[in-house]
């Protein structure tokens, strides 16, 4: 490395919090050269954000840094507020992971580009407006002229993401610090974001530094990759020898961590266990007094699932696409129409006395691990809730016996179910959340996105959580997720919705081989890492 | 992962820590949450035992001190003594030669051109400063002779009011009354708030819609006309005053509770209850209701200074508690007539006052940090 | 727009309606009447009082009567000021407390957000401990105490302003009542301009402004102040309707002629038409107010939207 752009030696970040010091970042050094891509990968709490947060003067006021980060021949740490300002949103820029909230929403988005270049550039209104256009066309806003004025709220994810990168390259930097810049967006927008990524870098050159999770990403765009594990980096090196050799066992697990297997589709001879037909959810929007009569809208529209026992049907889509709504309707948590049955019996009129019976057979698991716990019951009153509502004989001794072997199941200590949820990690919150639904012994299961919350080496852990109660206990699984890894690793039948409607449906093997739907196409080509056709990257976004 | 063993034993459980626990080691290593909590459990119990301990009554008359200030020294002061006596002689037809007091007795020694009679002392006696008149000498003449009285003593710590009644045993008795009204009038508040805000919000729809419009048009209805119109009703009762007050009240905790159980109701995990079968009755013991308690306690330790600073504006108005009984705000209404010739009377009770809301408004921010340490 | 402050009042129609209806009941319901307070008058003047007031037709007839005029826009006399309809005593007294009320808000909002949003800047420094522990101050201690203090130690002791009257609105007048309404606001608006700023502070898109090498100024002033007014304008909204409609408080301290004093004295009084009077003149601010705030609110914030 001969001309280091930017280079960060032993850099250290402290958090002084009410329960002691949390050492952040110990002892970081990492160089970045001129015109280069590096890649900062590791999982939650591993420190990446934070290293570059510090060498940005941005960390939150209970931070401390320590050691030494350099933009060409300029010491950043430490340096006066005013000094920093004349680096930082000039040579130096950053883009974040939220984009609905890294932009101010009380002013229009044009204003916001054009700040840095009035600031920095000393450029006038009218002439920062012209150049916040020819930002915005750069970076693929349809209609530039007319977007200018629009305020946030008013565009996409994806959209306000690019105008973010419009942002930054407003001072044509030199570095551009993209902090997980795609995590927040699905996954057809993420790749167009990376490729715009991409095609920028190639025409401007700026080196560019990218924080992420997600190993796909770093393959497809990075030069070198540092990996850091509890605040520090164990490996470092060019992409191509990382993945090929990688030397470390954290790296190794990472690289292992991609849900790997494929289930067999069950037996033609296994019945059916539920069944909707047409299904529909519609919701109302506004309307009211003098407002005007409300607009319908229909979230799932008319859409046919056939479950039969021992099968796992993944239901994909983005957000928005219904897919949600639709495993709720499908056991009667919600207002939908159509058709459904559960074995033999129709349960499309049930009321809720009369769903009772039926629910200790039709479980569910949510997406968030955090929000799907009741924070003030203790682990084991939550496994054993359900018992108190389909076995209301058991005494509490017998209850606490039943949690015990569930959460022995779920692989859980079960010393510690006296304890709350906020004392465990995430992916135990799963496992809590699984044994809450396998206590009852049911026999579909539906997976609302249960490891889209999750670091990737813990959805793995889930992943073969889930398999292996599939096959103990023949259980039916509906996965809901927008992740094709997993999906391809659990499911044996795909439904892909989009805007309320199935608009591709096959066994699994079909539909990851040989897309038909161009919605689905893309679908693979974004989340797979097939090359996209650029074109594609500025038609939506 | 070991497969389900249904003889294996059933281990010992550790022990958890709830969000209650955690709450209270915050509260406990906040500093002015502890201090109010301190000084507000002094203040309890100096307004629920303080009345019997202290040496006057909060209605008796001392018609000697009106308007006393107030004093560490005992009442009355040796130059007030003298006066005192010659007034009270002046009936008795007697010259005084001296006066002299000493050890809380008076000596006076008197002449007169007649006999003098020896009940002479009950001149004296009429008056309250002094008790156990005699008459120790009498000189052979019966012209002159040597009285001597006991100099009742009196402690008036913070000063007597216009009716010279104590003003110690008066704030005593007047924050146990506005603190009682304050309790009381929030608990009202709390039920009725609690009920409706939790009903509402957890069957939403139509429901909510009438509930909570019968709330926005009691909102604007202005509050004044609200407690006059119950004060009209009822009377100036003590009881039914802080009824009122906490009718009034129940509006802004039925609103909080409501938008609880609706947030509530969104969350995952009642979601999860209603997925496992559970019915209303238990979502609403095991996930609502827990849940906003958090919120309801917070907001119950800011209402019930709220209720008090309610009732002294009613008392400053002149229709909340009745004579002889008082309240914090009665007295600072009366000492803000007075503030000109004895500020004693408005600093006291304002203080008192004072030091009670803060220790009440401390402590409610202080559980608010504990009970929800995002906010921090 | 238009169109919606239209709707809006409108919609108001209803709510003013109910509230209108259940006064003029409750208050009929209370025992007592206007003319039978304090000594007894002789029957057949209050027979007749009662005939020139139609207090001896039935209640259902009165309140039509009662709702007819008021959309013809007479209020009626006043029991107790026999020589003043409740429409001349508006007329007198409504400006004056608006005058102080207006004041107060203004002078409220100034030293408020100033104070907040200087707090917020240096939170846990000396200057912000301050800031928050007069605020509570404030907001704990009431008015007639404070109101007394101010009038004895700048009016009595140190004699440089009037201790009270209104001295037919001159500045020096105002200045008492305006500043002793004004202070439990200051504090009120403090706090809440603090709590938001400090959130606003620590939001992404100020992060974001950070980052990009922006000058703390114009951090502060384009990027977290609008932020910070907005909590503050939705609790201006009812404050400011009960600011402008007077204080009894206030009113009865420094013996100034607005409209607080007539609630508590009309009621006690049985002043029917007062009494109503007053409802419905609260009532409407409290409207226009809101309305005020709806339309303040959507012109700084551009996600909220009128409809």
């Amino acid at each position: 490395m001969t001309d280091p752009v930017l280079s960060v030696s032993g850099l250290d970040v402290r958090f002084a919090t009410p329960d002691g010091d949390v050492h952040a970042v110990k002892g970081v050094s990492l160089q970045v050269a001129r015109g280069e891509t590096v890649a900062i990968v590791g999982e939650s709490g591993s420190g990446k954000s934070q290293t570059m947060m510090a060498v940005m003067g941005l960390l939150a006021s209970n931070g401390r840094v320590a050691g030494s980060a350099r933009y060409r021949d300029q010491e950043l740490v430490g340096l006066p507020l005013k000094r920093l300002n004349t680096i930082r949103g000039s040579r130096i820029t950053m883009i974040f992971q939220e984009p609905m909230t890294s932009l101010d929403p009380l002013y229009r988005v044009g204003r916001q580009i054009a700040e840095p270049l009035i600031h920095h550039r000393g450029l006038g209104r009218r002439q920062a407006r012209a150049r916040v256009v020819e930002l915005l066309r750069l970076v693929g806003i349809p209609e530039p002229e007319r977007r200018v004025d629009s305020y946030p709220h008013e565009l996409s994810g994806g959209q306000r993401q690019r105008v973010m990168i419009a942002m930054a390259l407003a001072c044509e930097p030199d570095v551009l610090i993209a902090d997980e810049p795609t995590t927040a967006l699905d996954v057809t927008i993420q790749a167009q974001i990376l490729d715009l990524l991409a095609d920028l870098k190639a025409r401007l050159g700026m080196a560019i530094v990218f924080i992420t999770h997600d190993l796909g990403i770093v393959r497809r765009f990075a030069d070198r990759v540092y990996v850091m594990k509890s605040g520090e980096v164990v490996e470092e090196g060019p992409v191509g020898r990382l993945f090929a050799a990688p030397a470390h066992a954290y790296t190794r697990m990472l690289l292992a961590a991609e849900p790997t297997g494929r289930k067999e589709p069950p037996p033609d001879t296994a019945p059916v266990l539920l069944e909707g037909r047409n299904v529909k959810v519609g919701f109302r929007l506004g309307g009211g007094f003098l407002a005007g009569p409300p607009i319908e809208i229909n979230a799932v529209d008319g859409v046919t699932v056939r479950l039969v026992r021992g099968q796992t049907i993944g239901i994909v889509g983005e957000s928005g696409s219904g897919k949600s709504t639709l495993g709720r309707a499908l056991l009667r948590l919600n207002h939908g129409t159509g058709q459904i049955r559960f074995e033999h019996h129709d349960i499309s009129r049930a009321d809720r006395r009369e769903m009772r019976r039926y629910r200790r057979e039709l479980q569910l698991v949510f997406q968030d691990p955090f929000g799907s716990l009741s924070p003030r019951l203790t682990v084991g009153q939550i496994i054993t809730e359900g018992l108190l509502v389909h076995e209301p004989r058991l005494t509490r001794a017998d209850r606490d016996r039943r949690a015990v072997e569930a959460m022995r199941e779920v692989g859980l200590d079960p010393a510690t179910r006296n304890r709350y949820p906020h004392e465990f990690s995430g992916g135990q919150r799963q496992r809590i959340a699984i044994a809450r639904a396998i206590i009852l012994k049911p026999k579909v299961v539906v997976l609302d996105e249960p490891t889209s919350a999750l670091d990737r080496s813990v959805q793995k852990q889930i992943v073969d959580l889930l398999r292996d109660l599939q096959a103990r206990h023949g259980l039916s699984y509906l996965f809901i997720s927008h992740d094709l890894a997993v999906v391809r690793a659990l499911a044996d039948h795909i439904l892909v919705m989009k805007a309320g409607r199935v608009v591709e449906e096959g066994p699994t093997d079909a539909i990851f081989d040989a897309p038909r739907h161009p919605y689905t196409q893309a679908l693979m080509s974004a989340a797979l890492g097939h090359a996209t056709r650029p074109d594609t990257a500025h038609a939506a976004g | 992962m070991s497969v389900s063993d249904t003889t294996a034993p059933v281990p010992a459980a550790g022990e958890g820590r709830s969000l209650w626990q955690d709450a209270w080691r915050r509260l406990r290593r906040n500093k002015a949450a502890v201090l109010s909590a301190l000084v507000l459990a002094v203040v309890i119990l100096a307004a629920v035992f303080g009345p019997y301990v202290v040496p006057h009554a909060y209605d008796t008359v001392y018609s000697n001190y009106v308007r006393t200030p107030a004093s560490l020294e005992p009442y009355p002061r040796a130059d007030a003594i003298e006066p005192e006596i010659r007034a009270a002689l002046r009936r008795a037809r007697v010259d005084i030669a001296s006066i002299a007091v000493a050890d809380g007795v008076a000596t006076v020694e008197v002449t007169s051109e007649r006999e003098i009679d020896p009940r002479v002392t009950r001149y004296l006696e009429r008056s309250d400063l002094f008790t156990n008149g005699a008459v120790q000498r009498l000189s052979d003449d019966r012209r002159s002779a040597t009285l001597t009285a006991d100099v009742q003593q009196f402690h008036f710590y913070l000063g007597t009011d216009g009716n010279g009644r104590d003003m110690l045993a008066r704030i005593l008795v007047a924050t146990r009354v506005s603190l009682a009204i304050g309790i009381l009038a929030t608990a009202v508040a709390l039920v009725i708030g609690v009920t409706y805000g939790a009903v509402a919000g957890y069957f939403g729809g139509k429901v909510d819609d009438v509930m909570m419009r019968i709330v926005d048009v009691l909102y604007s209805l202005p509050f004044i006309f609200f407690v006059i119109m119950l004060v009209v009703f009822f009377g100036r009762n003590f009881v039914l005053m802080f009824i009122a007050v906490g009718a009034i009240e129940w509006l802004d905790m039925a609103r909080i509770v409501r938008g609880q159980t609706l947030a509530l109701k969104r969350r995952e995990f009642v979601q999860a209850a209603e997925a496992l079968g559970v019915e209303n009755a238990g979502i609403l013991k095991r996930h609502i209701i827990p849940n906003t308690l958090g919120p309801v306690v917070i907001y119950m330790t800011l209402m019930v200074p709220r209720v008090i600073i309610l009732e002294s504006f009613l008392s400053f108005l002149g229709l909340g508690v009745q004579e002889p009984l008082t309240s914090l705000g009665v007295l600072i209404a009366e000492g803000a007539r007075n503030i000109e010739g004895a500020t004693w009377l408005l600093v006291y009770p304002a203080i008192t006052l004072a030091l009670v809301l803060f220790a009440l408004n401390f402590l409610g921010d202080g559980l608010r940090d504990a009970l929800d340490p995002k906010d921090r | 727009m238009l169109s919606y402050i239209l709707r809006r009042f409108l919609g108001a129609i209803p709510t003013l309606f109910v509230i209108i209806t259940a006064s003029f009941f409750m208050m009929r319901a209370a025992p007592g009447g206007p003319f039978n307070l304090d000594r007894p008058l002789d029957p057949t003047v209050m027979a007749n009082l009662n005939r020139v007031f139609h207090l001896d037709e039935p209640l259902f007839t009165q309140y039509l009567r009662y709702l007819r005029n008021l959309l013809a826009g007479d209020f009626g006399p006043s029991f107790i000021y026999r020589d003043f309809s409740v429409g001349d005593l508006f007329a007198n007294g409504l400006p004056v407390s608006i005058q102080l009320g207006g004041g107060a808000i203004a002078l409220a909002l100034l030293v408020g957000v100033t104070a907040g949003v200087y707090a917020a800047l240096r939170q846990n420094s000396f200057a912000d401990y301050f800031v928050v522990a007069t605020a509570s101050i404030g907001t704990t201690i009431p008015t007639f105490v404070v109101a007394p203090i101010l009038s004895l130690v700048f009016g009595v002791w140190l004699g440089w302003l009037p201790a009270g009257g209104w001295g037919d609105g001159a500045i020096a007048n105002k200045i008492l009542p305006i500043v002793t309404l004004a202070l439990p606001q200051i504090a009120v608006i403090a706090r809440l301009t603090r709590g938001a700023t400090i959130e606003a502070l620590r939001s992404d898109h100020v992060r974001t402004a950070r980052a990009y090498g922006l000058p703390a100024r114009s951090v502060v002033i384009t990027h977290t102040l609008r932020a910070s007014i907005l909590p503050v304008i939705s609790y201006l909204g009812p404050a400011a309707a009960a600011l402008v409609t007077g204080s009894v408080v206030v009113e009865t301290i420094f013996g100034i002629p607005g409209i607080g004093r007539f609630f508590v004295q009309s009621a006690l009084n049985r002043d029917y038409t007062l009494v109503m009077g007053t409802v419905v003149v609260i009532a409407i601010f409290v409207v226009i107010f809101n309305l005020i705030v709806d339309l303040l609110y959507a012109w700084l914030d551009p996600r909220v939207r009128l409809d």
